[in-house]
């Protein structure tokens, strides 16, 4: 048997980017290889439910978490690895603040589940849906329930340390690893509990190439009325497009500004803002050049989509959650 | 005395795609259902969002094909604008699919369906897998490998700005182009990813089709099914991956209908169980019929294995040569051996590498138009590209604003659902008999069945193609385990 410290890493309601971002660090997982032994890891490796079920509590050292908490498997599997590891990281977007996924929170799980079974291309004139458990003529069969809402990973467990991004870039990956690695060997000591790790200390703005001139705007314009003509060295909010830069997490290199398109806001909150999409509107405020409210209505018409805009990846992880339909749904 | 047998692949932990096999009084296989677990709700919460953010939000659908879901995003962003992006633009999208392709079909094939072969259905779990194949094989081809993946994704970055959830591709076109250098340095890894992809097919070739333990089990009865056929095509009807027609042909291989993407819902609808979250696509002009194959039943199977079938041939010279060994050596077409899926993907990852070379090589790849500014109201539009593991539909409806009112997806592996789960049925049919103790090995050739299709339900739920460890649990009538058997 090995006496080295356990390594696990698992999947919830993600798309599987996190991991395709771990095995990105290419020749590093060897390391990983090296210094742990990796007891569960679906993607890589054959493990069993049943096997980390048997392991004593705390016998993990280190599960990285990915995904967000869309049904009860999910939350039993948050649950069980909280109660099995001594260091749960939340993984990605998706555990940390919800992500893309978590915009379902602005509709009742009931409606989801109706709009995706009755689209132009479904056959379902006696209106089936899914069903929890279903008696087929061999037996009783079951699939898991869908929750009224998206929660994030600490919203149902305990949380170690935060490592946002969707995905967290590859080698921000590779620090924290060795950083760990440091630890083991006594050369380095771990973060605070509840620290953001992998990340920048300021924000997306701080770390794109972009040159800014504190120039204001008269209207937002959407990328594709102007790709072409924006001026790839100067700030894309000073051009118009809505760019979430100023209140985004810096860790990425600012690699969607980068390449020409806005900044989604995938690292989530910068340091020290309590709600994404206020840190947003207040910065987007601040370019606006007009001192007339009509004005400032029909500049703010330019975003048409307030709700995504300002919280497209953390609306499960904010302070509003949800949307008023599901949030009370889930309350109940 | 019912039995019930669970295989559930603990890898997508508990269900994220799971196998109940019901065995009657005597012992045979009563049914089967291969159930899908999850619905995260893309196509509702995506209403609301403005058009050009959904090839950035349906990334999130899949982070292991998030370049088919921005793509066909893209494309029906360009419909819903009615513009025509220019051909720089077209050009670099489809060389990032091109590259995409030949990363993804590479470690499908190395990782996940190799070991199968290479080490044999069944060979020791531990040596069944790709250190196994290295073992084998010999170190260099893990090297080659790795190679090719950081190939793959070098492109992605380049032109997509990311290696994952790429984020350049709008309606018209892209946020930027490449630059002259750019363009010869992704030639250059092109050139290289053709002779790793002839490398590979020969491999196959000898290690596969040198063997005929092998050869009679792709050929055998098990794993074959008589159903429809479904990819896209260019002007020539051959193979394209990124732009054309769907055509779906016959079990008897001829044309059955070829279709515009806009007019996919005259031709594909989905029927819906209550006992699973994923819907199964089939063609309308045929009607499902319940999970069966055959001309009368509306079952279509979107594989790279149908992509060869449904096509007059490939557009590149040395895949076609490949394509014509393809069909000679099996009998013609349409080839219906599931397994003979594995040498079909290592056929698209050549052409894929070709069409890599042919892109990298036109200058107007890092010409200066790469995007052209829409002029007219949105409302409307589909875009479809193939997926690796099937043909990818988005198709979006949106106010004259531009922001979304309607989403409906049908998504790569989605279209193989009910495939899939008549394989699955029939290969436990085959081999799980009266009498017969359940065996790793044989567990390992019912998922062999699935691994031909190379499953991706993180297009439905999320999980990643893979190694699907199996945990098969014999239950009686009464629920209590009678027999219990692990792989590991």
């Amino acid at each position: 048997m090995s006496a080295k410290p356990k390594f696990a890493m698992y999947w919830a309601a993600s798309c599987g980017g996190c991991e395709i971002a771990v095995l990105n660090i290419h020749e590093k997982i060897l390391d990983v290889d090296a210094n742990f032994e990796v007891v569960f890891w679906p993607v890589a490796m054959d493990a069993k439910y049943k096997d980390v079920e048997q392991m004593e509590d705390k016998s993990i050292l280190l599960t990285l978490f990915n995904g967000g908490i869309r049904n009860d498997e999910n939350e039993h599997i948050a649950k069980l690895l909280r109660e099995k590891s001594q260091i749960l990281v939340a993984f990605g977007s998706c555990a940390c603040e919800g992500c893309v996924p978590g915009l379902a929170n602005l509709r009742d799980s009931r409606q989801i589940v109706q709009t995706a079974f009755n689209t132009v291309s479904t056959d379902n004139p006696k209106q089936v849906y899914p069903m929890t458990s279903y008696d087929v003529p061999e037996g009783e069969i079951h699939i898991p329930k869908i929750y009224p809402t998206l929660r994030t990973l600490d919203q149902v467990v305990d949380v170690d340390y935060y490592m946002p991004g969707c995905p967290p870039e590859s080698h921000q990956i590779a620090a924290v690893i060795d950083l760990v690695i440091q630890v083991l060997q006594g050369k380095a000591q771990l973060p605070p509990k509840g620290s953001f790790i992998g990340v920048g200390n300021s924000t997306v703005c701080d770390e794109c190439e972009r040159r800014r001139n504190v120039k204001a705007i008269a209207s937002f314009v959407r990328i594709q009325d102007r790709a072409s003509e924006l001026d790839p060295s100067l700030c894309l909010l000073e051009q118009g497009i809505p760019c979430n830069g100023p209140a985004t997490r810096s860790g990425c290199r600012a690699r969607c500004p980068s390449a020409g398109a806005q900044c989604i806001g995938c690292y989530g909150p910068a340091e020290g803002v309590t709600d994404y999409g206020a840190r947003l509107m207040s910065a987007f405020a601040s370019v606006i050049d007009s001192n007339s409210p009509e004005e400032i209505n029909c500049i703010l018409d330019g975003l048409v989509d307030p709700a995504g805009q300002f919280y497209r990846f953390n609306l499960a992880g904010s302070l509003l959650r949800a949307g008023r339909s599901a949030w009370a749904k889930e309350k109940v | 005395m019912t039995q019930r047998i669970t295989i559930d692949p603990i890898t997508r932990l508990e269900g994220h795609g799971k196998i109940e096999i019901f065995l009657n009084a005597e012992g045979d296989v009563a049914n089967t259902y291969f159930q899908i677990p999850e619905l995260r709700g893309f196509e509702s919460f995506c209403v609301g969002r403005p058009v050009e953010e959904l090839p950035l939000l349906t990334n999130r659908i899949c982070g292991v094909c998030p370049e088919a879901h921005h793509m066909a995003g893209a494309k029906a962003a360009d419909a819903v604008y009615h513009v025509d992006p220019p051909r720089t633009a077209k050009n670099l999208r489809e060389l990032l699919y091109s590259a995409f392709y030949v990363t993804d079909h590479t470690t499908h094939f190395y990782a996940l369906a190799g070991p199968d072969f290479v080490m044999g259905p069944d060979a020791p779990v531990a040596e069944r897998n790709i250190l196994g194949v290295i073992h084998k094989v010999g170190l260099e081809i893990g090297g080659k490998v790795i190679q090719a993946r950081k190939y793959g994704h070098a492109v992605i970055e380049m032109i997509g700005g990311r290696k994952i959830h790429p984020c350049t591709s709008i309606p018209g076109g892209l946020t930027k182009g490449i630059t002259e250098d750019q363009r010869k340095e992704i030639l250059e890894m092109g050139k290289w990813a053709v002779e790793f992809a002839q490398f590979s097919l020969k491999l196959f070739n000898d290690i596969v089709l040198g063997n005929k333990t092998y050869v009679d089990l792709i050929l055998g009865d098990i794993y074959v099914h008589h159903t429809y056929y479904m990819g896209m095509v260019d002007e020539n009807n051959h193979v394209n991956f990124y732009d054309g027609k769907v055509r779906v042909v016959g079990p008897d291989g001829r044309e059955f209908v070829k279709y515009e993407p806009k007019d996919y819902a005259q031709h594909i609808a989905e029927h819906v169980e209550p006992w699973t979250y994923l819907k199964f696509p089939y063609l309308k002009g045929v009607g499902w019929k319940g999970f069966t194959d055959g001309k009368d039943s509306g079952v279509y199977c979107a594989t790279p294995l149908s992509r060869l079938n449904a096509a007059d041939g490939l557009a590149t010279p040395l895949a076609q040569a490949e394509y014509e060994r393809f069909y000679s050596t099996l009998g013609g077409k349409p080839v219906h051996q599931r397994l003979a899926t594995h040498w079909a993907r290592l056929i698209e990852v050549l052409y894929a590498a070709e069409r890599w070379v042919e892109l990298a090589s036109d200058p107007e790849t890092s010409g200066p138009n790469f995007h052209t500014a829409p002029t007219e109201i949105p409302t409307e539009g589909v875009g479809i590209v193939e997926a690796p593991r099937g043909t990818l539909t988005h198709h979006y409806h949106t106010d004259e604003r531009g922001v979304v009112t309607k989403v409906n997806l049908i998504v790569g592996t989605t279209n193989n659902y009910a495939p899939i789960s008549m394989s699955i049925n029939k290969a436990a049919r085959s081999l799980i008999k009266k009498g017969t103790v359940v065996t790793e090995p044989m567990l390992n050739m019912v998922e062999m069945a699935f691994r031909s299709y190379d499953p991706c339900f993180g297009c439905a739920t999320h999980s990643l193609p893979g190694q699907m460890p199996l945990e098969v649990t014999i239950r009686n009538a009464d629920g209590e385990i009678v027999e219990m058997l692990k792989r590991n």
